[in-house]
């Protein structure tokens, strides 16, 4: 909201705004999010969500740990984050107003629920005194709304008990919300309708808060404005707002339908991917198997087990879990058996920062095993893009034969992003490269000449009986071999193998100018970041341009060639420099400068730009 | 599995085109003949067995087999054989592996293998060594036992496989010598006739590094005494003379020869691998003279995959969504147009 005029009570466009609930972790302030974010889905808005949960399941009541908060962006303009900082704070207590403030620029607006900033309630978040009454929000547009009292009156006599009532605060809060950004109350009525439709009571409580804070933020005049943000200019089709999580399950599906095989995911719960698991679970009808094993080892295990046998096999996991299978990854690349291994990155090392993101785990997927172990690593850039990765993931590893990690991370996994619904028959075909050759002639270890791939023989398929396994085996009959020759053949072979998979990815894309001053390399989930930074600098006098990969092992294979079509390129990462390292072993020849940021977070917007201009007047 | 093949086969159709590169004399040769001469009495199809294994003597088995096979790694076999058989219930799923393989290193495996009853067979070649990291103490190697890894002698308590297996609510655990072929084939057959996942403990000697280890029960002069051979509705009777038999002694099991101490045929307790309740299968199973062999039991119930196989008919019947295109299309969705 910053760069609008207020005039009250006039009705101001906005290009974007950045909208943040928080409140204890009861008060319902992710289905607040959601139910703000389908209305304004409907309404054509881009959008991009990113949950805040706290890391204690069940921390005390009232308190700073126990503070659950939901972030949405929407605009008239694309959006590709969910936003550095909020332009309007909805705190439903006093420790959501101590956990938020401190990220909220002043200027902006805050809503606050008077009724929880008593004295023991702002003592129980930590404050010294009481935060309305303090300097710390002189700053700020404050709007004192006593939301649980009111919500209490307007839901007098209705014939619930006092809990009941109290819970419907959230409606009113987002009744306010709603009026403030000039929505329709529809969407929630519907959704509120499907939801309560059996326990008549409660939906009529829920319905009247919602119009009671409505009506409230119409009647008072502490509230600046009403405004409106226009729909985006979006693609045309249907849309749903995914989450980066299930567009990775959804991804598979579609795969599996694709290549005619059924869906083995062999998984072991941990943050921050276990909701891979829990989707794919809920789907067996599609064919699909979710193994939740007895460790990692196992999950991938058995899924090595599941791809010797025919299916379309994927682990989940996330940094730990993959240490953990990395010797068993180093089995697929031996025997060539097709497997995708997707690992939802978060802070580390060891169990690090388990609900936090980062970068820092593209190392480990490149290198980390023994032997000369090669594999082929991909990224996925959004919440929607995870389908689109999970579902390439597949096809690369099905046509070449060969495992392939998948690395999303925890910003990327929990944020959500419309998402244009795909048809199972428009997507590209996926051809397994189920055997062809005659029983009589095939070996395991005979070769397409071009991409080198072997060909895929399962049990049940009379007259290839064969027997594969970890040992280092002959190049043509699998059989083991110690041949000094054939050992070193093999591991050419093999890394060979993956590199030309080069052929079956897309060219590097440049986001702005094909040459210049300056380009930005980054990779995987900060592409809505990065890409946003770079729009705001290239529409300003400073201009600079965004190679983001997608394809990490092998290059896509202008990546030479872009890179020395700018005179500098900053590497910009959520890790110690990972990507900047193998860039430099790859590709000596160009000079790195870096920007890395390992915080548990995402980057913010502005402190890309702040760091671009700056490279940019450092001649 | 595709049952009753058109094509009958013999043990040889089983021998692959592999040299066994096992020490010679190693108790690994007569469990691969047996394992060769009961494939035939299966009626399965060549193409629908498959071999798994881990690390170790044993695991070198899937190579010698003329089926489909995979050589594992360390330990991880019976994830391996869980996701094969999930991914294609008609196969025949068999898993090699040692005492090493199954209990140290693949110990969870092993267990949670046998808690989930997924129709596998394993079969676990326990000669109470390392053989081929070259001789150091197992997970069953007893208690003082001289090893290069415990050259004072072992301090750490043994593992009893059988044990392992009822306390993981395993409902097959079967228990043979390696220098009895006849027996061994017979345990087999119902082991891998058996719905589930089904142990056979084989009691092999490793010649090299830990020769004699069963002599004192297989060694040709007190065998008949020391190993009773159980089958299920039969009194469990054994010894040369054919004299000896297990007898409950208040809460104890017990050898008695019969005709002595008041003690008559009537006695001796029949042995029903089918009970439910594991109490006696587990005092069987501890019993260390004799030592038993045969089906100490097997106890039907549902597989995982039978159960898995109704919670998709189920889901199936009951889901709105019929392919993946409903499901991308449902719940709120809008248009831009
Ligand atoms: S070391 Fe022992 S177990 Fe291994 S092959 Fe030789 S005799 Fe058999």
């Amino acid at each position: 909201m910053e760069s609008s005029e207020v005039q009250p009570k006039d009705v101001v466009s906005l290009e974007k705004v950045v909208i943040k609930f928080a409140g204890d972790s009861g008060d319902g302030m992710q289905f607040t999010g959601a139910q703000f974010t389908g209305t304004s889905a409907i309404l054509g808005n881009d959008i991009a969500t990113f949950p805040d949960y706290p890391a204690e399941i069940r921390a005390p009541q009232g308190t700073v740990a126990g503070v659950s908060g939901f972030q949405v962006h929407i605009g008239h303009a694309h959006v590709h984050t969910p936003g550095d900082s909020a332009d309007l704070l909805v705190a439903m207590n006093a420790a959501a107003l101590k956990a938020n403030l401190k990220f909220l620029p002043k200027g902006r607006t805050v809503i606050v629920d008077t009724d929880n900033f008593k004295r023991k309630d702002w003592e129980k978040a930590g404050f010294e005194n009481d935060p309305l009454e303090s300097d710390l929000v002189k700053d700020y547009h404050v709007v004192h709304a006593p939301i649980t009292s009111l919500t209490r009156k307007a839901l007098e006599g209705i014939g619930l008990d006092n809990k009941s009532i109290t819970r419907s605060k959230n409606m009113f809060a987002l009744g306010m919300v709603y009026w403030l950004f000039s929505r329709p109350l529809d969407y929630t009525e519907r959704y509120l309708e499907g939801k309560f439709g059996k326990v008549e009571k409660v939906l009529e409580a829920n319905i009247k808060a919602l119009k009671a804070g409505y009506f409230f933020a119409e009647t008072i005049e502490a509230l600046p404005s009403a405004y409106s943000v226009l729909p985006a200019d979006m693609e045309k089709g249907t849309y749903k707002n995914l989450m980066g999580n299930e567009a990775t399950a959804w991804g598979f599906f579609a795969a599996a339908e694709k290549a005619g095989l059924e869906l083995f995911l062999g998984s072991y719960p941990i943050t921050p991917a276990s909701e891979i698991l829990h989707e794919i679970a809920k789907y067996k009808h599609f064919g699909a198997k979710a193994f939740q094993a007895e460790d990692e080892i196992a999950g991938i295990v058995s899924a090595i087990g599941a791809s010797f046998a025919g299916d379309l096999a994927v682990t989940t996991t996330s940094g730990p879990g993959l240490a953990l299978k990395s010797e068993a990854i180093g089995l697929a690349v031996i025997t060539e058996l097709p497997l995708v291994i997707v690992n939802v990155q978060r802070g580390g090392p060891s169990t690090g920062l388990p609900t936090k993101t980062e970068q820092s785990d593209l190392l480990q997927a490149l290198y980390g095993r023994n032997g000369e172990s090669p594999v082929a690593v991909i990224a996925a850039r959004s919440p929607a893009d995870c389908f689109h990765m999970a579902f390439e993931a597949s096809k690369l590893a099905l046509e070449h034969v060969t495992p392939v990690i998948l690395l999303t991370d925890g910003y990327v996994a929990n944020g959500s992003q419309p998402w244009k619904i795909q048809r199972v028959a428009d997507l590209p075909e996926i051809t397994p490269r189920r055997v062809k050759t005659p029983a009589d002639k095939w070996e395991p270890y005979l070769r397409d000449e071009n991409s080198l791939a072997r060909e895929w023989a399962v049990p049940g398929m009379k007259g290839y009986e064969h027997r594969i396994g970890g040992l280092e085996k002959d190049a043509l009959t699998g059989d083991v071999s110690y041949d000094p020759e054939n050992h070193e053949e093999m591991i050419k072979t093999r890394e060979e193998k993956i590199a030309r998979m080069v052929h079956s990815i897309p060219e590097l894309k440049v986001d702005g100018d094909e040459k210049g001053e300056l380009l930005v390399v980054g990779w995987g989930g900060t592409y809505g970041s990065l890409l946003t930074a770079q729009n705001q600098c290239f529409d300003s006098e400073r201009r600079v341009s965004l190679a983001h990969f997608q394809y990490l092992n092998p290059l896509p294979k202008n990546t030479e060639e872009v890179f020395s079509r700018f005179k500098k390129i900053v590497v910009c990462e959520l890790n110690n420099g990972q990507l900047a390292k193998y860039l430099k072993t790859r590709f000596p020849q160009f000079e790195y400068l870096q920007y890395n940021k390992i915080q548990g977070l995402p980057f913010t917007v502005q402190e890309l730009t702040d760091r671009f201009k700056e490279i940019l007047s450092e001649n | 599995m595709t049952q009753n093949p058109t094509v009958k086969y013999n043990a040889k159709d089983f021998s692959s085109d592999q040299e066994v590169r096992w020490c010679p004399g190693c108790g690994d040769y007569a469990i691969l003949k047996s394992v060769q001469r009961a494939l035939p009495e299966l009626g399965v199809s060549r193409e629908d067995l498959v071999f798994v294994s881990g690390i170790g003597c044993s695991s070198r088995f899937p190579y010698y087999m003329e089926t489909y096979g995979f050589h594992g790694i360390h330990g991880r076999a019976p994830a391996l054989a869980t996701g094969i058989k999930l991914a294609n219930p008609n196969l025949s799923v068999w898993q090699i592996t040692g005492d090493g393989d199954a209990l140290a290193i693949g110990g969870n495996h092993f267990i949670h293998a046998v808690r989930r009853n997924v129709d596998i067979n394993i079969l676990l070649f326990n000669n109470r060594i390392y053989g081929l990291t070259k001789g150091q103490y197992s997970p069953t190697t007893d208690l003082g036992f001289k090893t290069k890894s415990s050259p004072q002698g072992v301090i750490d308590n043994p593992f009893n496989p059988g044990e392992l297996v009822l306390g993981s609510a395993g409902r097959f655990f079967a228990r043979i010598e390696d220098v009895n072929p006849k027996g061994m084939t017979e345990v087999l057959i119902e082991a891998a006739k058996h719905p589930g996942t089904s142990v056979v403990e084989i009691m092999q000697n490793c010649v090299i590094f830990n020769h004699h280890v069963y002599a004192n029960y297989t060694d040709k002069e007190v065998r008949a005494d020391h190993i009773l051979h159980v089958e299920h509705g039969k009194p469990m009777i054994f010894g040369k003379e054919n004299n000896k038999g297990l007898i409950l002694n208040g809460f104890k099991l017990e050898s008695a020869t019969i005709g002595e101490n008041g003690v008559s045929e009537e006695d001796i307790l029949v042995h029903d691998a089918h009970e439910e309740d594991s109490t006696l299968h587990m005092m069987l199973i501890r019993l260390k003279m004799p030592i038993v062999t045969g089906v100490i039991r097997a106890v039907k119930e549902d597989t995982y995959e039978m159960r898995l196989k109704k919670q998709v008919e189920e889901v199936c019947e009951t889901s709105k969504f019929q392919s993946v295109d409903d499901l991308f299309l449902s719940g709120e969705t809008w248009e831009i147009s």
